[in-house]
């Protein structure tokens, strides 16, 4: 897929929160074969350093970063974090998010469109967190954004894909627009479901930091995305209601 | 004077952000500023610094 003229191999795209350990992390990115990792901005305190110990394992993992504005829930507050994360991961791009729901993390699509279209004229490349919302779809394409981020579930809930019909119509709206589920997948299979109906890729977190397996997780996560692909790739069949034999009708024996 | 960093009221002596972020301890730690609420980019550390002035100082983690 490309993405703001950039090339993306891999079309499963992996956080690093949440990890039982560095070398875990390290581990189900290795399987995931993930080439985006997301990444976030927090304080640090003088003499911490922590940053520059994560910053020195993510570069070992040798992926494109994609920093986030997780947590924000103002426009100032997300510009501001953004402005701080270009700096340090030396990257225009941004995940955006501008959180309107503190029990559903749902994205404050007033906000989310203000916040795009500052970042744009400010040379950022958005990768907008949103909804399956069509109407806010097309107001994040005007205010510059050229990928869509549609959540499955809500943050770190593992529900999959729970408006399936908004997320196809959001698909079959804008064909040409690279589309990322981003958000609520928990199983593999949904991350399928989520390549079949044509999404470009996903990104997930939870679902593989919190196994127990974690780099097992990932290497699944990494096949199922991989089916779905090949499958919305192979042009599926059409459902029908009606049996319909398999085995050929004429030749078969008279045997009644 | 007294500015609040990273939430917490914090007395420096220095008067601009750089001369405050190498009293902190920062010094060539990989971080990046903000003072009441605007972005301040790291070629720009020699604002100068008012009481009550609130700056946030991040630096890069793990995220979703």
């Amino acid at each position: 897929m490309r993405v703001y003229e950039t090339e993306i191999a891999s079309r499963l795209m992996l956080g690093t929160a949440q990890y039982p350990s560095p070398a875990t992390l390290a581990e189900a990115f290795r399987r995931s074969g993930a080439g985006i990792a997301t990444v976030s901005v927090r304080r640090e305190a003088g003499g911490e350093r922590a940053g520059a110990a994560f910053w020195d394992l993510v570069r070992e993992l040798g992926v494109t970063v994609l920093p986030n504005t997780a947590g924000c829930h103002s426009v100032r507050e997300a510009v501001t974090t953004a402005q701080m994360a270009r700096e340090l991961f030396d990257t225009a791009w941004i995940k955006l998010e501008v959180i309107g729901h503190a029990d559903t993390l749902q994205p404050d699509p007033f906000g989310l469109v203000e916040a795009a279209r500052i970042l744009t004229e400010d040379g950022f490349q958005v990768f907008p967190y949103t909804t399956e919302d069509v109407v806010l779809a097309e107001r994040l394409l005007q205010a510059g954004c050229e990928v869509l981020m549609p959540w499955g579930a809500p943050i770190g809930t593992g529900l999959g894909l729970t408006n399936i019909y908004g997320l196809r119509t959001l698909r079959a709206q804008f064909p040409d627009v690279p589309m990322v589920v981003d958000a609520g997948l928990g199983l593999p299979s949904q991350a399928t479901m989520a390549m079949e109906m044509g999404f470009d890729a996903v990104l997930l977190n939870t679902a593989v930091a919190k196994a127990g397996d974690p780099a097992a997780m990932a290497e699944g996560f990494a096949r199922a995305v991989e089916a779905g692909r090949l499958a919305f790739e192979a042009d599926p069949m059409e459902p029908r209601d009606m049996a319909a034999p398999s085995t050929p009708v004429i030749g078969k024996a008279f045997l009644s | 004077m007294k500015i609040t960093v990273n939430g917490t009221e914090t007395e420096v002596q220095g008067d601009t952000l750089a001369a405050a972020l190498d009293e902190l301890g920062y010094g060539e730690a990989k971080v990046a500023t903000a003072v009441n609420e605007a972005f301040v980019p790291a070629t720009a550390r020699d604002r100068a610094l008012s009481p009550g002035d609130r700056v946030e100082i991040v630096a890069p983690r793990q995220g979703g």
